[in-house]
């Protein structure tokens, strides 16, 4: 009996193929894959229902379908694109064949959808895990990406040490802050750090929490940390919410924090003797000439 | 109202979320930055209540309009354990996870109106309310 169903799907494979990518360009009009062109759009069709005939012939998941899927994954085509069209080639098919048979009892029907269902569904699983696998790729990849970004330690000068924040800081995030910073002091041999928290959008007790926390431990390790980039509605949130940040100096700027650090380690910026007047000097003679 | 109102939490990144939307709606209001940051925070605050102590929960929003006054109001909602004694919590410094405990007493101190109701083993409910000035 299967292989009767089998044979009628093969012997009409053109009608079906026919019907389908009719139904198929319908169901386009309103649809996501409006940005595609046309001839694009219908080249893919043809391959798609090749791709689905070649796996029942070899019974059985084909190359032709993991290229086929890599490439829409590349290409970005949305996943309900092969869903759908999997979901109506299914319907038309067993239309099809319902419509070919004379005699229709519930035996007959149930065996045209176990043998539709046996050749659909391996390939609906396969594409969604396809799919699937390489948004997880990706997710991870950026993860991994973040993670590197996250707290990042620079050593402007001997003895100072920079850490600037963007974004939102979490449980994780102030882990990592926390670990960089003291292998850091250690590593540079830094006698102050400047957290800057410019980038950060809210500073709530738990974020206020960990960097008193962090503060703390450079102090314990010998070393100053100075917390900088404090926006006016930062401090006021930070008053309100009765934080006290009192046992570590703060400052508004970057370039102030830098000023106190220097002065900490022993050191200023001195401006070089300036050279513009003997410039003006020297023009000044040369157009009296 | 034409916005989604409430967010879940469930996982870290949902304060996240719903600190971005109240940001959104204190901005369309017309909060200043000051504001806007204390608005925030608030929510920071109630939502990292609900993911610490309650594991679930949700925080919703909603646009208060008089005729003299403008607000948001915030309105954080679980069913986790319940507070036993709500005065306890609303001191300075006091915290059961080793925080600093300054974040109910704090959100007090960010909004104009603030309302507690829980009951142990009952969940808990919190309404702030900001005004625009």
């Amino acid at each position: 009996m299967p292989n009767r169903v089998n044979k009628i799907i093969m012997e009409n494979s053109d009608v079906i193929i026919k019907n389908w990518l009719e139904l198929v360009s319908e169901k386009r009009k309103n649809d996501y894959t409006s940005t595609i062109s046309e001839e694009l759009f219908q080249s893919t069709n043809r391959e798609f229902v090749n791709v689905i005939f070649n796996s029942l012939d070899e019974q059985g998941l084909t190359k032709d379908l993991e290229d086929f899927s890599e490439r829409l994954v590349n290409l970005g085509w949305p996943l309900s694109y092969l869903t759908d069209g999997l979901h109506t080639f299914r319907r038309v098919v067993i239309d099809f064949v319902l419509a070919q048979s004379e005699k229709i009892d519930t035996d007959f029907f149930s065996i045209i959808l176990d043998k539709v269902d046996s050749w659909v569904d391996p390939i609906i699983n396969k594409l969604v895990n396809e799919y699937s696998g390489s948004w997880e790729h990706t997710v991870s990849l950026q993860r991994v990406a973040l993670q590197e970004l996250s707290a990042p330690l620079i050593p402007v000068m001997r003895n100072i040490t920079i850490m600037p924040l963007i974004g939102t800081i979490d449980t994780e995030r102030a882990k990592l802050i926390m670990e960089n910073l003291l292998e850091g002091v250690i590593k540079h041999n830094s006698e102050v750090v400047l957290i800057d928290i410019t980038g950060v959008p809210v500073v709530d007790t738990m974020v206020a929490h960990h960097i008193i926390q962090a503060a703390e431990a450079v102090r314990l390790i010998g070393s100053t940390c100075i917390l900088v980039g404090i926006r006016p509605e930062i401090a006021q949130t930070i008053v309100n919410l009765g934080i006290d940040l009192g046992k570590f100096p703060t400052k508004s700027s970057l370039r102030k924090g830098f000023e106190t650090a220097l002065a900490i380690t022993g050191r200023s910026i001195v401006k070089e003797k300036d050279h513009s007047k003997e410039v003006q000097e020297i023009i000044g003679s040369l157009e009296k000439e | 109202m034409g916005f989604n109102p409430c967010v879940n939490i469930r996982k870290e990144w949902d304060i996240v979320g719903a600190r971005q939307l109240g940001r959104e709606h204190a901005k369309e209001l017309g909060f200043g930055t000051v504001d806007q940051a204390r608005i925030a925070t608030a929510i920071s605050e109630l939502a990292r209540n609900i993911y610490l102590y309650a594991g679930t929960g949700k925080v919703c929003f909603e646009i208060i309009n008089q005729l003299d006054k403008k607000g948001l109001k915030i309105i954080a909602v679980d069913k986790g354990p319940g507070i036993r004694d709500i005065s306890q919590v609303m001191q300075d410094g006091y915290s059961t996870s080793g925080g600093l405990g300054a974040g109910l007493p704090g959100v007090k101190r960010l909004m104009d109106h603030f309302e507690i109701r829980s009951d142990s083993g009952e969940g808990t409910e919190i309404e702030a309310i900001k005004w625009v000035r």
